[in-house]
């Protein structure tokens, strides 16, 4: 279910680190309990973001919830496809449907975040 | 929020468990929000045909000698005008004229009054109503006898059909019968809170795990699902139908949620009459209105709305419209701000987003 080669936070967002840029998203369990994706709300190209901070946010048809930033560093690229069709979100969270990618300015960062296993034992304990 | 176990529970509640559904704290009762999706059960209500648990809603029945003269003290509408077998949406009102809850009341007899409620506001809905009885008439508390199921869509009359021998067609919108459904004794009510045909029915709590399993079979060839607060959330905000809460609650009076219709000043005396005779007099100050984003934003629950950039009112609902594929919600704002085709904006998370007011209900259903 949760890939070994992402890191995960508290707050059910994910890492791909590829070079010194990490790719963000939202993790299966994150869509699943947000249940069907109509808005997905995210910074433009060249915005700094923070470990922890709000990045963005994501609404269903019944809520709305803050995305929180994995990592720190700059923005350089948007998933613009997911303005148009936010339901990607609900079918290919850990792929297709990435959010943002940010060029780490703190590499290191991602020692804070969890392992596939820790963040399955985590969602598990959670639900 | 509470855990699981303070809850309360339905008598379908394991059903939906085993169903897969997401269960939420809905006002002290652990319901499903959804099972499929929202939007996948939206749509099936709209096309096909729907099955909601609506368990939790409060029934209080009134009977006696005098029970139409306590139910006409209560109530805002006439219900002398109800024939049996008949229902009448009404207002369950304070003295200062806001809403205690709004109300269902079927004419069972000439003495017996059968009232739905809503399910977080049932106690004090019973309390504020025993208050009030000083005339020849019992209130009872009836909520723990009765379980309570929606069968809403276009399909919903074939369904159910099949399942009893009640003459379905026979019933109009806002009648009910007496019957039996799957052979167990059911109030069969044509109405429902989706903007669709269909039928809400009252069975003993023990029955209801069979008769649900019983419906879906029925169903199964329309393309039946079981449905949840979600969809049910949506469907009702569509056809502008008001939830208590969000539209309506005890600061504001049915003339301010525009249900004029559902007041009957010249009926005689009854609960909040006074102050809602003085208010029809003076005029009334806001207005309920519906809006559809322009901007991209969703409106939600409580986002303040701005006319020509200065606070004016606030959303009582808002959601995506699945039907119409909008951002849409309903506001209050001062009367004479509320004309329909005026440029709003709604506060969405600390960004003002372009909106505009327009006719609702956002949805009506062609008959």
């Amino acid at each position: 279910m949760y890939p070994e080669d992402l890191r995960y936070t508290k707050e059910h967002e994910w890492v791909r680190v590829e070079g010194d840029t990490g790719i963000v998203g939202i993790t299966h369990h994150a869509q699943e309990a947000l249940g069907d994706i109509v808005y997905v709300d995210l910074p433009k190209v060249g915005a700094q973001v923070e470990q922890g901070k709000p990045l963005g946010s994501v609404e269903s048809v019944k809520a709305v919830s803050d995305i929180y930033s994995p990592v720190s560093g700059e923005v350089t690229a948007v998933n613009d496809e997911l303005s148009t069709a936010p339901e990607k979100l609900n079918a290919d969270p850990h792929g297709e449907a990435w959010l943002v990618k940010v060029r780490l300015s703190a590499p290191g960062d991602i020692v804070n975040l969890m392992s596939a296993s820790e963040y399955q034992t985590y969602v598990g304990a959670e639900s | 929020m509470a855990s699981a176990a303070s809850l309360k529970a339905t008598p379908l509640n394991s059903v939906h468990r085993a169903l897969g559904a997401r269960m939420v704290d809905f006002g002290g009762w652990d319901m499903p929000v959804q099972y499929s999706g929202i939007l996948d059960e939206h749509h099936t209500v709209r096309n096909a045909v729907g099955m909601f648990d609506v368990s939790h809603m409060g029934e209080i029945e009134i009977r006696g000698r005098e029970a139409l003269r306590l139910v006409e003290q209560i109530a805002t509408n006439a219900a002398s005008n109800l024939k049996i077998g008949q229902i009448q949406y009404s207002g369950l009102l304070y003295e200062h004229g806001g809403f205690c809850d709004d109300i269902s009341v079927h004419k069972v007899a000439d003495d017996h009054y059968f009232i739905c409620v809503n399910a977080s506001n049932q106690d004090k809905d019973y309390e504020h109503i025993v208050q009030q009885n000083r005339f020849d008439a019992t209130v009872d508390f009836a909520s723990p006898r009765y379980a309570q199921i929606a069968i809403q869509g276009p399909r919903a009359i074939e369904t159910l059909q099949k399942l009893t021998t009640a003459d379905l067609p026979a019933i109009q919108y806002y009648w009910f019968t007496d019957g039996a459904v799957c052979g167990t004794p059911a109030r069969i009510s044509r109405m429902g809170y989706t903007g669709e045909d269909g039928f809400e029915i009252y069975i003993a709590p023990s029955e209801a795990a069979r008769v649900w399993a019983e419906i879906a079979s029925a169903g199964a060839e329309f393309g039946l699902k079981p449905c949840g607060l979600g969809a049910r959330n949506t469907l009702r905000l569509e056809a502008k139908m008001a939830l208590y809460g969000h539209e309506i609650d005890a600061t504001i009076t049915p003339l301010d949620a525009g249900l004029a219709w559902i007041v009957k000043l010249a009926k005689g005396d009854f609960t909040g009459r006074g102050a809602l005779a003085k208010q029809k007099e003076k005029g009334v100050s806001r207005k309920l209105i519906g809006f559809e984003m322009t901007g991209r934003g969703i409106a939600r629950d409580g986002y303040p709305v701005l006319v020509d950039g200065s606070p004016a009112g606030w959303v009582t609902s808002g959601s995506p419209s699945p039907t119409l594929g909008k951002n849409i919600g309903l506001c209050y704002l001062p009367v004479e701000q509320a004309a329909i085709g005026r440029a709003i904006q709604v506060i969405v998370r600390e960004q003002p987003v372009d909106a505009v007011t327009v006719a609702t209900p956002f949805y009506k259903r062609a008959r």
